[in-house]
């Protein structure tokens, strides 16, 4: 993996169809990312998410509108996108940060991964840095010491 | 349940061993050091020491410079707050959304159990 990427997963207690839906379906994904969302799971799709002031991305005056471009969409399995790329712009590993997600049935459920990779290409621009920070909220702090205990506090056997 | 799976990250594996968290300590205490120095100032060999700065300095942590002979290392203060801050920030995100993930799709799944 990258040094710019992170990796979670989670165990759902729901078929990958299900878990499929929510994840790529404009209505659903506007109820767990932007809080609009204009998106076709359809590879090579172009759309947008929006955040609205009030709304999940915090206090700010005005929408944020934040391009979208599907990678790869096979359903119940894969779906992944880049996003963050200045509008209007062709999304590449130098202007974008990759999203993919991973589906896959287990007993009882399925496990979802998430990765994200390409967080330098957006945070090292300047002002894309600012929007992708403020677009996010999170308490973690900067310095040296929040990152330690954060990664000591990974359960046992996973670090390194 | 989330478990936290970046630990394959580069970077995260350069700063969870214990010595490499040392030898960063210890640049950010001198501000600039090199090998023979910090390795005076740490439990293990100058080789050691040599081999910790590599990988910081791959994964961008530390930079270092020729001065003489000897390379002094320093820290990158930018790199360790801007990978700190934005990969925290991230994982800390997907954690969240993840969550509402697993929240709506469970509720799907109950729905349409009772339909049928």
């Amino acid at each position: 993996m990258a040094a710019d990427s992170v990796e979670r997963e989670i165990l759902i207690e729901a078929s990958p169809q299900v878990v499929w839906g929510v994840i790529t379906e404009p209505e659903q994904i506007s109820r767990w990312f932007s809080d609009e969302a204009d998106v076709e799971a359809r590879a090579a799709a172009d759309g947008t998410l929006t955040w609205r002031p009030g709304g999940r991305g915090g206090k700010k005056e005005v929408d944020a509108i934040v391009p979208i471009r599907v990678v790869e969409a096979e359903p119940f399995s894969r779906f992944s996108f880049r996003w963050n790329h200045p509008q209007g712009a062709e999304p590449d590993e130098n202007n974008s940060a990759l999203v993919e997600f991973t589906l896959i049935e287990e007993a009882g459920g399925t496990r979802l991964r998430v990765v994200e990779s390409g967080i330098d290409a957006v945070t090292h621009d300047e002002e894309g840095k600012a929007r992708y920070l403020e677009d996010h909220e999170g308490g973690w702090g900067k310095h040296l010491g929040e990152l330690l205990e954060y990664v000591a506090s990974k359960p046992p056997g996973t670090t390194r | 349940m989330t478990t936290a799976l970046a630990e394959d990250d580069a970077l995260w594996a350069a700063v969870a061993d214990p010595t490499r968290r040392r030898v960063l300590d210890a640049l950010l205490e001198h501000g600039e050091a090199s090998t023979t120095t910090l390795a005076q100032g740490l439990p293990v060999t100058r080789q050691a020491v040599a081999k910790h700065l590599a990988v910081l300095n791959r994964v961008g942590l530390v930079t270092g410079r020729r001065r003489g002979r000897e390379v002094r290392y320093a820290v990158r203060p930018e790199r360790l707050d801007d990978a700190a801050e934005a990969m925290a920030r991230v994982a800390a995100q997907w954690d969240r959304r993840l969550a509402r993930i697993k929240r709506l799709a469970e509720s799907a799944q109950a729905d349409a159990g009772i339909d049928r």
